[in-house]
């Protein structure tokens, strides 16, 4: 999902930049505010660790592999706003040591993977946090939010793609977002399951990170979301709305129109604009409606099963020792 | 393989380009990108231009050409497969042309700035740039660690081959999600003991 130089026009790529650099601004300054001293370091040693996490390849259906991104993950350990600034060290050193993921499309994937991903991951952990109390509900949370932060993603990145006219929506969007739908089932799986092992190790870890009072959501979350919303607004909305002139209501806002009205935007938007787009978006939207249903349902599913007493887990689990 | 690659970013080789100040390095490359995203296909002279100068500082930096090409390739195959797509499906002909060529100048830039500057000067011309100091600690730090932390998930993937007898599908998810928590735990006690030591030299 790491999108790389060349990929993005300058609007795409100055607009991501400019909502990532907001968003990470945020993060570290509501790092700096929460962040007791004392666990400093742990950013960039959870930055070495989301790395080296990201190195374990698992299993996806058809003989290919997919990897963790973490970032919900992440976030779940160590707040939203670490969650966000660890994922821009990962980030900048792919793209400068590894060459993985360019460097004028940082702020894209940045949006994408962080903003986008930890961000509204994390917002769905915590929902479903709210309603499910326990570990139960934070295990079904890491599931859902980790599928849910692959999905979101992976639609950023068809946005920016489609935006950029590098990879036409009504291919891109269908390819990435299915191919993403069943790769997120991994991530939410292998994420509950990590969350599950450092809970059942050292729950000290995973205590001190959450909420005393449910329904206060931490610093920046506001932010975070607001960003998001804006980047999906001028990255996805204008290929996803049914109405006609929404890519032009859209550019004539953020005053793009010079370049949105010349010939090369408005063929491969008017092509697919009637011919079946009604019947094409309903189906699109149902068959992500019924995707996000049954995947959440694993998610209920996945933390019963590994969760058997919801109230009595954590005391056990706080006697115990920790292992080596 | 990654160990190979890193290997190559701690300076076996020492050039002309090698010597050159990191920031002007880093500002040059960061030119080059920019411009090769923004300048419209029709500039031909300066994508020649850039070219040209790419080969002239690989030739000059001695790194290899074959081991920079090499590394282009590894890191080819998604781009290969979008510029596909992308000949078969856009309006405009040639549109993949240029993409492969944005795509390619700006990679081997990346790929050539890497092996040549140390992470740790990039990282001093960043602070430098007055990035925040919290975001180039945290970068410092997993430079740092991401080694460390790569050769002990090795050492926990050693241990458990040498105890499990067979794996089971069913198993596997479970030992996966169970390394990476563990991989976290240890990550995090290694900071407490990091942070300590800090503290002990005179950090704060």
């Amino acid at each position: 999902m790491h999108i790389p130089d060349g990929f993005l026009d300058g609007k795409t790529a100055i607009t991501a930049a400019a909502l990532s650099t907001v968003g990470v601004g945020v993060a570290l300054r509501q790092v700096r505010r929460e962040l007791p001293p004392r666990r400093i370091p742990l950013l960039g040693l959870a930055a070495a660790f989301l790395f080296a996490a990201q190195m374990v390849n698992f299993p996806v259906a058809g003989g290919t592999s997919g990897h963790l991104v973490g970032g919900v993950l992440v976030a779940a350990l160590l707040g939203p706003s670490a969650a966000i600034v660890v994922l821009t060290a990962v980030l900048v050193v792919q793209c400068f040591l590894f060459a993985d993921g360019g460097l004028s499309a940082l702020g894209a994937n940045l949006f994408n993977m962080g903003i986008l991903g930890a961000g509204g991951g994390y917002l769905v952990f915590r929902l479903v946090g709210s309603r499910l109390r326990g570990l139960r509900g934070q295990v079904t949370g890491v599931a859902f939010g980790g599928w849910i932060s692959t999905v979101l993603a992976s639609i950023g990145c068809a946005g920016q793609l489609a935006w950029s006219h590098t990879v036409p929506w009504s291919a891109g969007f269908p390819m990435m977002a299915s191919v993403h739908m069943v790769i997120g089932i991994g991530e939410g799986l292998i994420g509950a399951l990590a969350f599950l092992a450092v809970q059942r190790t050292r729950p000290d870890l995973v205590a001190e990170r959450q909420p005393t009072s449910t329904g206060v959501l931490p610093g920046g979350m506001v932010r975070y979301g607001l960003l998001a919303a804006l980047g999906l607004a001028v990255f996805v909305a204008p290929f996803a709305c049914p109405w006609p002139d929404g890519l032009e209501a859209v550019a004539a806002k953020l005053g793009f129109d010079a370049q949105a009205t010349s010939s090369v935007v408005h063929a491969p938007v008017a092509g697919y604009r009637w011919p079946g787009i009604h019947s094409a978006a309903g189906a699109t939207a149902l068959a992500g409606a019924l995707g996000t249903m049954v995947v959440f349902g694993l998610a209920l599913l996945l933390g019963h099963l590994l969760v058997r007493k919801p109230t009595q887990e954590p005391t056990k689990a706080a006697t115990k020792e920790p292992p080596c | 393989m990654l160990k190979d690659w890193l290997g190559h970013h701690h300076g076996h080789h020492d050039s002309l380009v090698h010597r050159l100040p990191a920031a002007g390095k880093l500002w040059a490359a960061l030119a080059i990108i920019v411009g090769s995203v923004l300048v419209p296909w029709g500039w031909h002279a300066w994508f020649i231009g850039v070219s040209a100068l790419l080969l002239l500082v690989a030739g000059l930096s001695r790194v290899g050409l074959w081991f920079l090409l090499r590394r282009l390739l590894l890191l080819s195959p998604f781009v290969l497969g979008v510029v596909l797509v992308n000949a078969l499906q856009a309006a405009v002909p040639g549109a993949w042309l240029a993409l492969a060529a944005r795509s390619a100048i700006c990679l081997f830039t990346v790929v050539l700035l890497s092996n040549t500057t140390p992470f740790g000067k990039v990282l001093a011309a960043l602070r430098s740039a007055r990035v925040p100091a919290l975001l180039v600690t945290t970068l410092a730090l997993m430079h740092r660690y991401l080694f460390v932390l790569l050769d002990e998930s090795e050492r926990m993937r050693r241990a458990r081959a040498s105890r499990t007898f067979e794996r089971q599908r069913r198993m596997r998810w479970h030992l996966l999600g169970t390394v990476v928590g563990q991989l976290f735990v240890r990550a995090s006690e290694r900071a407490e003991r990091i942070y300590a030591a800090m503290c002990a030299r005179g950090w704060k």
